[in-house]
């Protein structure tokens, strides 16, 4: 028998250790996000999970489930701000979803359309950001990194390769790889890695494999996310791995 | 000096020695090799990836986190111009304007023969004597046109820094008024015997009784947080001085190094003994690198005479050190979670909370992390007893603060008061005229006007870390909280989307402002991305970081208004902006390089 906490007025139970966010997942209640995946320890970056409890807002993934808790999610003010948030991930990066590979497939533009982004909202910073071609079978377009760090938990936790990692600061925060050249050719990522299928925008991709399923068929082009969310979630997170690499998290 | 890539590794093995190539250390590491070098080589940092067994990419993503360190050659001489407002009213803008023509280089890039390299950083701390700047490190103060003409000589016929005139490296303690803490005399280890006696949980009663608060500005009760520690579980404690002294405006914790280091050490120990820790760290800032020696002289005599190391004072099992960290540019590091990722040689990223420090702090063992100054007033309690130290102050906030004074006033400074005090008086002690506003406690604090100078500094009224900088009725407020703006982008560390975007997407908007492109759009802009960052930002810097315009939005909206075009919606794209790139390149600035601009 275990406790539960109130989310937008349901029941959800949870085992200790649980945060909000895996409770609510395992029990088929969909809160947005893009740097949670269910494999990974949650670091709680992106912030699209924030959620409103006993009056704070916070983010969900990262915290732990209490009996008793009240947790209001899918209300006007928490989805305005995630409204807000995907404004600025579209603002800080270089998007054009009608090119890229990942459209339809792309968690930031489900979530665009899911949340009712109908507007840029910002000014954008169009950064310069030029892409790595160099590795023979795998291409790295960092204009539309959104910073989730999730092919840098991939490629050190299940890889055992660090292959990806952060440098900068602020604004200028980006990813890396693990090269003296600076260039992925000069890494040991493999096509079968971790890393290779976790990003939720367009960053890492399997060159001459391009637009092989046409948009319009594409994953999100079949049913919102909020919707496809569950299906993959209920998987049972592992919390045992320990991750001192990605930021953050203890 | 000369940056040579094959000598690295040669130099790189004593450094690593140095610090038992212990990986925890890295940011120890890449300083000193950063200090030897002038820059990190990719050839070093195969050497260190190797050694500590660090993937590169982590040494990379640390190196090019903190300001101060550089992946590619920088200059040999590395000129940083202190950029808070108060260095800003100062006139450094001009100054480096100055030394950038007699260099001939840009701010931002270094000089074609490598020789220098000019640019700014946030607040060195040296308000009370700016204009400032660090060069190679090193604080300079009270610039003039003339010190930095001779400066731009020196550094021209490459005079080595340690034969540069020595008043250059004046730093003052300009202390104004002293109080209990400043005036204390007390001989090393004299405040230590009396703990010894009380013994650790006595001393964590006594602490929680005086009512002493945190001093670094959240004002978290110091006894209780020492008990929490004691009280959890964990192979080792630890005992970390944070002495990351970053917000702007602030520099009393430089004045009790300086003065009072036994003292602050003296609250280490002691704070030690109530929580039974072992090793303890002090955390100082990059920019009070300067004090690393004297500082280290300290902790050799306190362990010569045996009130560190083993078996302190003769008593059995009491064993204590504390080494030094220096941080390398980097605000955030003054959060005491980021602060413990950087102790352990990470980028500074605010962990989750909770756990929180005191149960998972150091190599997440419990740590109890105080500010320099909070130290200091434990072994005050000590030494006067809990009542007589919350005699003083007012009901819940005992004991005294010290105020750094800086900004528009003849005698900026240090200034000890009780708690309670009101700003008027603080005004008053500075001799402040025409005073406009006080932004109290940094960027991140309040902007008080002159309706509101009857107000108590103290944690029931106006909570503060201790900055108090002063603006006349000749300042443009609507600057001062433009630069604070960009000092809260600067110092994002990035890791959350909205602090990371939106302290962008504010300085995008005040600069459209000065510009003279804002509208009222923007300023409802504002509003909006201010309850962005507070709702839902990863720590306190985000939270904060639209306090500045709000405040000054509040106060001193005349100085918005002015700037503003009547238009309700004036697009972010500027037409002969766009021509901007094309007029450097040509060199070219006359009325037939710009668009026509129609006035409405």
């Amino acid at each position: 028998m275990s406790d539960t906490f109130q989310l937008d007025g349901a029941s959800v139970p949870f085992e200790p250790g649980q945060t909000v966010m895996q409770a609510a997942l395992t029990a088929g209640h969909y809160i947005p996000h893009l740097c949670y995946h269910p494999e990974f320890k949650p670091h709680g970056s992106c912030k699209l999970c924030t959620v409103k409890v006993n009056g704070h807002t916070t983010a969900s993934c990262t915290l732990p489930a209490e009996a008793g808790l009240n947790v209001e999610s899918d209300i006007d003010e928490m989805n305005g701000l995630r409204r807000t948030l995907v404004q600025m991930l579209f603002a800080e990066g270089n998007h054009f979803c009608p090119s890229c590979e990942k459209s339809g497939n792309c968690m930031l533009q489900a979530l665009g359309y899911d949340l009712e982004v109908h507007t840029a909202g910002f000014r954008h910073l169009y950064p310069d950001r030029p892409l790595d071609a160099s590795h023979p079978d795998i291409l790295l377009d960092f204009n539309r990194c959104i910073l989730c760090e999730l092919c840098v938990r991939a490629s050190s936790e299940v890889d055992g390769k660090n292959v990806f990692g952060l440098s900068g600061r602020g604004i200028t925060k980006h990813l890396i790889v693990n090269a003296e050249s600076g260039l992925l050719k000069d890494t040991d990522i493999a096509l079968a890695d971790k890393a290779m299928q976790v990003c939720p925008v367009g960053v890492i991709l399997s060159k001459r494999v391009g637009f092989s399923v046409p948009i319009g068929q594409r994953k999100y082009d079949q049913r919102p996310i909020s919707a496809q969310a569950l299906d993959d979630a209920p998987r049972q997170a592992d919390t045992g791995g320990s991750c001192d690499v990605c930021e953050g998290t203890p | 000096m000369a940056a040579d890539g094959d000598r690295q590794p040669v130099d790189l093995d004593s450094i690593l020695d140095r610090h038992a190539r212990d990986p925890n250390a890295l940011l120890q590491i890449l300083r000193e090799t950063q200090e030897c070098c002038g820059y990190i080589s990719a050839a070093a940092i195969g050497h260190l990836s190797a050694t500590l067994d660090i993937p590169r990419v982590r040494i990379e993503g640390v190196a090019g986190f903190y300001s101060f360190l550089h992946l590619q050659p920088h200059g040999e001489y590395r000129v940083l111009f202190s950029d808070n407002i108060t260095d800003r009213m100062l006139g450094n803008q001009a100054l480096m304007e100055k030394m950038c023509q007699q260099l001939w280089l840009q701010p931002g890039k270094v000089s074609e023969d490598g020789l220098v390299s000019i640019n700014t950083t946030s607040c060195t701390g040296m308000c009370d004597q700016g204009p400032a700047m660090l060069v190679n490190g090193r604080a300079i103060t009270r610039l003039t046109h003339q010190r930095v003409q001779e400066i731009g000589s020196l550094i021209r016929n490459r005079t080595p820094l340690t034969d540069w005139p020595a008043d250059f490296f004046d730093v003052d303690d300009n202390i104004r008024r002293s109080g209990p803490l400043l005036d204390n005399t007390c001989a090393p280890g004299d405040i230590l015997r009396t703990a010894v006696a009380l013994g650790g949980k006595s001393i964590v009663e006594t602490v929680k009784n005086s009512g002493l608060r945190g001093r670094g500005g959240a004002g978290f009760p110091t006894g209780q947080k020492w008990e929490a520690c004691r009280n959890a579980s964990g192979a080792a404690r630890h005992v970390v001085c944070n002495a990351d002294e970053g917000e702007p405006g602030t520099f009393k914790d430089r004045v009790l190094l300086t003065r009072h280091a036994d003292l602050v050490f003296e609250g280490m120990t002691l704070c030690a003994l109530a929580v039974g820790a072992q090793q303890g760290f002090l955390y100082l800032r990059g920019e009070y690198r300067y004090l690393l020696e004297p500082l280290q002289a300290v902790l050799q005599r306190r362990r010569d005479n045996n009130l560190l190391g083993k078996n302190i004072l003769a008593q059995p099992g009491f064993d204590f050190d504390i080494a030094i960290h220096l941080g390398a540019g980097a605000y955030i590091c003054g959060e005491e979670s980021a602060l413990i990722e950087s102790l352990e040689g990470k980028r500074g990223v605010p962990r989750s909370r909770p756990p929180f420090p005191v149960t998972h702090g150091y190599k997440q063992q419990p740590t109890a992390v105080d500010n320099v100054e909070t130290f200091c007033s434990a072994a005050l309690v000590m030494q006067m007893g809990a009542e007589n130290f919350r005699a003083i102050g007012t009901a819940k906030s005992s004991g005294s603060k010290l105020i750094s004074v800086s900004g528009d006033c003849p005698r900026p400074g240090i200034y000890e008061y009780p708690f309670g005090v009101l700003v008027r008086q603080v005004l008053q002690d500075c001799g402040a005229v025409n005073t406009r506003a006080v932004q109290i406690s940094g960027p991140s604090g309040v902007c008080v006007a002159e309706s509101e100078f009857d107000r108590k500094l103290c944690f029931e009224d106006l909570p503060t870390a201790g900055a108090f900088m002063v603006f006349d009725d000749s300042r443009d407020l609507f600057e001062v909280a433009r630069n604070f703006v960009h000092f809260f982008a600067h110092e994002s560390c990035g890791f959350c989307t909205p602090c990371r975007v939106g302290t962008a997407m504010l300085k995008q908007t005040m600069d459209k402002i000065a510009a003279g492109h804002g509208t009222q759009h923007d300023l409802r802009e504002v509003e909006n991305l201010d309850h962005v960052l507070q709702t839902t930002s990863h720590c306190g810097l985000g939270r904060s970081a639209c306090n500045p315009v709000l405040h000054t939005l509040k106060h001193f909206r005349p100085a918005y208004d002015s700037r503003l075009k009547s238009l309700d919606f004036e697009p972010g794209f500027d037409l002969d902006g766009a021509l901007d790139r094309a007029r450097q390149m040509t060199g070219r600035d006359d009325a037939g390089a710009h668009l026509k601009t129609e006035e409405t």
